[in-house]
């Protein structure tokens, strides 16, 4: 099979958030690969190290130039070659799900990986609308995955619990914390990864154009109290948190 | 038409689908308020939507007896189509954000995701909606015949009834063979209050020490007030809590009256399922522990001295 892993680059979770007139501002911010589609760039290793007949394994990433590091990144874990689809556009993901398709009928593609959430839109939609442009069935939320020829069996997480699947190729499958504890690149496959090939896509080739316009942007600000109780006696603040939350906050009977 | 797909389960209509009915009220597109039921057996789930939409589509099949995606898909976008929706309404559960893209692309539709609040700009639809692990408000827009939206849980009030009943109408639907095969299920069955339903929720991490803590403190104190448990990564990584009660950025987001975190820290990744909660009560011996910058209410002390006192003082 030849599997396609989805990458983004996103700010680190602890990297702080700036806005500049009506939208997020990620100049200085560090930047590193999507920890959900690192779970998924590690799945795609594990499914060839575990013996199914993966023939190859590529990354591909939409975005800025430093996007690349992200690519490097997943290259310096073990995939084989990257496709860097270079642009400055922010395209929501059922726009870039037609870039993916596109390029995963290009590439021969028959698994997609990528993460389950993306940490910069806080969206889930990227996988589900690939599946739907290719025709693909999808498992989202996956936490067991493993490959018997061409079918999938595994496990995901559903609204009222888990399920197991059994699906035969082609899919998307996307991943998240449980399926996988994602490899550090070693300093000699980093060194390897220099030589991978990056290719570089026009966007143009790709005639997409964002459905969505982003308007405005607002850091996150939620006035709290921060009324703090003395804890030193127990039995006092257990009391007075009580009384807060009974007759201030309203929220106990 | 304003096309709603209802949520529901064990034959009750969910808390979900009156808030989107607010959502599609507060959004002001035009056209009947319309809410299609999926499903097996959903009579009684009809009947409830009849309370509050203008008109209540019914498709009660066998094969909607199992949710699947690509069927879930198909059943709304064809109905969406036949309707002329403008805008299709979708729960912004695990589900409803599973399938409502496989309905925008087959509507050529754009989709707004896990909208917070909704409101008409000339012919376009704006939303709000958080991103970057729940740390940013952006508003986005879409315009086009029909665009698709889910809704996020707990942003808008549940509706109240319509002063008349809406007429139901079944219908009928071209469905696909689901591709995916289903081997087995485990459903997390808890006696308590579903985590995205509760109005307060009790949360552990590690700094509540043990497993045996956890129950006998976050457990102990949720029973006695009537509140879901919750739990941080750090304890379900741990293999103390089962994956079901993680609340954060892998796992459910909650937006409670009141949100009571025992032991917890307070990383960027649990904030960001948690940080939208009316009110904040924070628990923590480490006085620098990010918690209490979000926290309405702070104690610093220790968990297994001072949820005793509250479990026992709850109790009066």
């Amino acid at each position: 099979m030849k599997i396609l892993t989805l990458v983004r680059q996103v700010p680190d979770a602890e990297a702080r958030i700036k806005i500049n007139g009506q939208s997020v501002d990620l100049e200085g911010t560090t930047l590193v690969i999507d920890g959900m589609d690192e779970y998924g760039v590690e799945e795609a290793l594990r499914l060839r190290e575990g013996g199914a007949n993966v023939e190859e394994i590529v990354a591909l990433a939409v975005g800025p130039k430093k996007v690349e590091d992200a690519l490097r990144t997943a290259l310096a874990m073990g995939v084989d070659r990257a496709i860097h689809v270079e642009t400055n556009e922010r395209y929501d993901a059922v726009a870039l799900s037609r870039i993916v398709a596109q390029v995963a009928g290009a590439e021969g593609s028959d698994l997609i990986l990528l993460g389950g959430q993306e940490a910069d839109w806080d969206s889930q939609a990227l996988g589900a609308a690939s599946a739907e442009r290719l025709g693909w069935p999808q498992l989202t939320w996956t936490n067991e995955l493993s490959a018997d020829g061409d079918t999938l069996t595994g496990r995901h997480d559903v609204d009222d619990g888990n399920e197991g699947f059994k699906v035969a190729l082609p899919a998307v499958v996307t991943a998240q914390q449980g399926l996988n504890e994602p490899r550090y690149p070693t300093l000699p496959n980093i060194m390897k990864a220099k030589k991978k090939e990056l290719r570089k896509d026009e966007p143009s080739t790709y005639s997409v154009q964002p459905s969505v316009k982003y308007v405005n942007a607002e850091i996150q600000t939620r006035a709290r109290l921060n009324k703090m109780i003395d804890g030193k006696d127990p039995q006092a603040a257990a009391e007075q948190l009580l009384d807060l939350l009974r007759n201030e906050a309203k929220v106990l009977a | 038409m304003i096309l709603i797909v209802a949520e529901h389960a064990g034959g009750k209509l969910g808390k979900a689908t009156l808030e989107m009915v607010t959502a599609a009220r507060e959004a002001g597109r035009e056209g009947p308020i319309t809410l299609l039921v999926l499903g097996q057996d959903v009579a009684a789930v009809a009947t409830e939507a009849a309370a509050v939409a203008d008109q209540v589509l019914v498709g009660d099949l066998p094969a909607l007896a199992q949710y699947n995606p690509e069927v879930w898909a198909a059943a709304v976008a064809q109905i969406a189509r036949e309707g002329e929706a403008n805008t299709v309404l979708i729960g912004g559960s695990r589900s409803g954000r599973e399938y409502a893209p496989r309905v925008a692309v087959k509507l050529d539709a754009p989709y707004l995701e896990d909208a917070t609040k909704l409101s008409v700009n000339g012919n376009a639809l704006q939303a709000q909606r958080y991103t970057y692990l729940a740390r940013v408000t952006e508003t986005v827009e879409a315009e086009g015949p029909v665009i698709v939206v889910t809704v996020k849980p707990g942003s808008f009030a549940p509706a109240a009834p319509a002063s008349a009943a809406g007429e139901q109408y079944d219908i009928e639907l071209d469905l696909p063979t689901p591709r995916t095969e289903i081997t087995g299920k485990s459903v997390e069955k808890t006696s308590r209050v579903a985590l995205t339903e509760a109005d307060v929720i009790v949360t552990g991490g590690r700094g509540v020490g043990s497993p045996e803590n956890f129950a006998q403190y976050v457990e102990g104190l949720a029973d006695n007030i009537g509140a879901g448990v919750g739990a941080t990564r750090a304890v379900v990584d741990a293999g103390w809590r089962p994956y079901a009660e993680q609340v954060g950025q892998t796992g459910k987001t909650v937006q409670p009256k009141a949100y009571i975190a025992l032991g917890v820290s307070g990383a960027v990744q649990h904030l960001s399922g948690m940080g939208k909660s009316k009110n904040i009560i924070a628990i923590n011996k480490d006085a620098e522990a990010p918690i209490f910058k979000v926290a309405d209410y702070g104690i610093v002390g220790d968990v297994n001295q001072i949820v005793p006192a509250l479990i026992a003082a709850s109790k009066k």
